[in-house]
């Protein structure tokens, strides 16, 4: 593990006055997830279980485990857009950016999430990334898209 | 002095303020006599941006605002005086005062949000803001105690224990250290009333944590903020900040020998947390599972000492009952519990937003004197209270009083003031679905009959709605329900059935025909509609033709149409794209 995180780490820890969920926050905003180098210095440093940690992250719905790119890309998996081709969307999106769902690309540029429903059906197929919300979403359309994100 | 307020609630930037407020910031920056200012929500969002004039005799409220409208407000109204009527929210409403939805209103909590600037403690201080606190420092301990005791204040987030009690339990333990906490972990779909007050008036919130810990013997307080609410968060720490450099928190207060301290915790995302005990636990750093009651938190809460636990709604009303006195406050409400209660009003009904009645107020008087009725000349047919925990009222008790027995006696309750309106068109066992859904994702899964039952009760639904349940499923639905009632360890699972149950006893027919004639009478429930084309009005277009995903609309005689029913899927799309309403759910 780098120095520079480490006193990073150090500096959350004494800031939040070691109380571990303010500490996880902050890791995660600084790193947008929280890996296990960093969650096993933080349990070494705090002198608890590693186990309570990840008892802590697992409890929460807000910390992520894995990595997430600097776009986030959200596939509707909802009935509508499942039955107007999202399956195919998530397909193209494994074969352009080699990311499956819940992963982030190496360059840590995007990462991949599908959703229950985004609220939009008249419109299916979605997509958003970040912020932006892209209607009725065709396969070959997808290439475009991301290019603009580049 | 012109005073221009923008409603920068949440709502209020969501819909388009921030620009609206710059430009007014910008164009009038070199005008003393005009001062911009930013506010809370009032309350009803679908007027949102709101723009209003404070002159010196007149209020001039200007809804749906768009930057475009900028100039005309400025050359129009602050040059010549005269009002721009098509901003207006109708011809004879000058003000949103006047708007029968505020109007009928006995605002209390809510009484400074969208006219307060949350982000200046000055503005505040000119609304009486923090005078109790002046007031209860040079009052004896007991007889503020006595004063909150005899006001009948209780509990807004749902259980509705007497306020009184608890400081007076706090009161009394020898503790060398006491907490005072905030429960601002609003989690209830739906409710956001807590968001609106830390929004538009924080002060109010911190003002009444002083005043407790003052009475409690406490030095240190905090706030449980869920993190979903980044604005409410950002406006208290500027209010705690500003109350700091006034001498109203921290060391020594006003001179006196009293000193508070307030600090900030996120909660990550937990609805559990809600629940007193499992929100001390997040507090501390842990998982938010909840604790065994007794003892209470007044006698073992955070780090095991003396905790005061109150909701935002409930700290918001102590100045006001400090300044005015109990007698005023048992003005207002029942013989048992006084005061208002903020309800956030959705659903099916035409004016949507929060309401502020006096504690007993009928939920009748709510929907159509304040609500406007139901949305599209529809027909009431049951509301839901107390969210995920509460129950519903069908039609036959509309004229319940809102109030903490009344709802307990008809198998609802209170709960945190969520207030959602169904209309005919809604099924009662996809709704208690719904319900229990939530409960299920939510479950902190320490105790078997929450984490397991709940999962079977849905299961169950599912089935129901569904058509594929049996009699006996229904019978162990019930039973299933009322066990998970008795047996969960804390307040979210003993209510997590309550939907079920409330729906099972007044719309248990629903039930029995989703099971016996497999029909949902609502025509909710895919699985038990059927989409075909009415032949008579269908002009032949072949809009669901060409929009079925599933191409399970084929071309008959006269350019005529027709569903597949082996094809469809009963994804609705074809019944939402038809502009002549030839489809019908049957």
């Amino acid at each position: 593990m780098r120095k520079v995180v480490k006193t990073k780490i150090l500096k959350i820890i004494e800031k939040n006055k070691y109380s571990l969920i303010s500490i996880l926050q902050e890791i995660q905003k600084e790193y947008k997830y929280l890996s296990f180098d960093n969650m096993y210095f933080l349990s070494e440093e705090l002198k608890i279980s590693l186990e309570e940690v990840y008892g802590v992250i697992t409890f929460y719905n807000e910390f992520n485990l894995n990595p997430v790119g600097k776009y986030e890309i959200k596939i509707c998996l909802g009935t509508v857009c499942y039955v107007k081709g999202a399956s195919e969307i998530v397909e193209e999106i494994h074969k352009l950016l080699k990311i499956k769902n819940k992963e982030c690309t190496k360059d840590g540029k995007f990462s991949l999430d599908t959703s229950r429903c985004l609220g939009c059906c008249s419109l299916a197929p979605v997509i958003k990334i970040n912020e932006d919300v892209y209607p009725h979403v065709k396969r070959q359309d997808l290439k475009e898209i991301l290019e603009k994100y580049k | 002095m012109i005073r221009i307020t923008v409603g920068m609630g949440s709502c209020g930037i969501a819909s388009g303020a921030k620009p609206i407020y710059r430009a007014l910031e910008k164009i009038t920056k070199n005008k003393k006599n005009i001062q911009v200012v930013k506010v809370g929500c009032i309350g009803i969002c679908k007027y949102e941006p709101i723009v209003e004039i404070f002159e010196k005799e007149r209020r001039t409220t200007y809804i749906n605002v768009k930057k475009s409208d900028i100039e005309k407000i400025i050359k129009q109204h602050i040059k010549k005086g005269n009002i721009v009527e098509e901003l207006l929210i109708s011809k004879k409403i000058l003000n949103i005062l006047d708007e029968p939805f505020i109007k009928q209103q006995n605002r209390i909590v809510l009484k400074n949000c969208g006219e307060v600037n949350p982000e200046d403690i000055n503005d505040y201080q000119k609304r009486e803001g923090y005078e109790a606190l002046k007031k209860i420092l040079k009052e004896d301990r007991k007889e503020i105690l006595e004063t909150i005791k005899k006001s009948k204040l209780r509990g807004r987030g749902g259980a509705g224990f007497y306020t009184g009690l608890k400081w007076e339990s706090a009161f009394y333990q020898d503790s060398d250290i006491k907490y005072v906490c905030c429960n601002a972990d609003e989690g209830d779909p739906g409710a956001f009333m807590d968001r609106a007050v830390l929004e538009g008036n924080p002060h109010s919130v911190i003002e009444a944590m002083i005043i407790a810990g003052y009475v409690i013997g406490s030095k240190e307080g905090y706030i449980y903020v869920r993190a979903e609410y980044p604005l409410a968060i950002e406006r208290l720490k500027i209010a705690i900040k500003q109350a700091k450099e006034k001498d109203l928190l921290g060391k020594t207060i006003l001179n006196s020998n009293f000193s508070f301290d307030i600090k900030l915790r996120f909660g990550a995302g937990a609805f559990v947390c809600g629940e007193e005990t499992a929100l001390i636990e997040s507090i501390e750093g842990k998982r938010g599972e909840p604790r065994k009651k007794p003892p209470f938190p007044t006698i073992k809460g955070l780090y095991n000492k003396t905790t005061l636990i109150n909701n935002v709604e409930t700290y918001a009303n102590i100045p006001s009952i400090i300044l005015n006195g109990s007698e005023w406050f048992n003005s207002i409400g029942t013989e048992k519990s006084s005061g208002t209660k903020v309800f956030a009003l959705a659903g099916n009904i035409n004016k949507t937003g929060l309401v502020e009645v006096p504690i007993g107020t009928t939920l009748k008087e709510i929907i159509y004197n304040i609500g406007g009725g139901i949305s599209n000349n529809k027909n009431f047919k049951a509301a839901q209270t107390g969210g995920p925990s509460g129950g519903c009222i069908p039609n036959s008790l509309i004229d319940v009083k809102m109030d903490y027995e009344d709802l307990k006696e008809i198998g609802t309750m209170m709960g945190s003031g969520g207030l959602i309106i169904m209309d005919e068109d809604t099924c009662m066992p996809d709704i208690a679905k719904f319900f229990l859904g939530f409960t299920v994702d939510e479950s902190c899964g320490k105790c078997t009959p929450c984490r397991v039952g709940t999962k079977q009760a849905y299961e169950i639904l599912n089935k129901i709605t569904k058509g594929q349940a049996k009699e006996e499923d229904l019978k162990e639905l019930e039973e299933l329900s009322i066990y998970i009632k008795e047996n969960s360890f804390c307040g979210l699972g003993q209510s997590a059935t309550n939907p079920i149950l409330s729906t099972l006893k007044y719309f248990r027919n629903e039930y029995i025909d989703h099971i016996q004639n497999e029909k949902c009478t609502a025509i909710k429930c895919k699985n038990l509609v059927k989409f075909v084309i009415d032949k008579e009005s269908c002009i032949g277009c072949g809009v669901c033709y060409n929009n079925c995903p599933v191409n399970a609309i084929k071309k008959i005689d006269n350019k005529k149409y027709e569903i597949d029913q082996n094809k469809c899927i009963k994804c609705g799309i074809c019944f939402s794209k038809c502009k002549f309403n030839s489809i019908k759910k049957i």
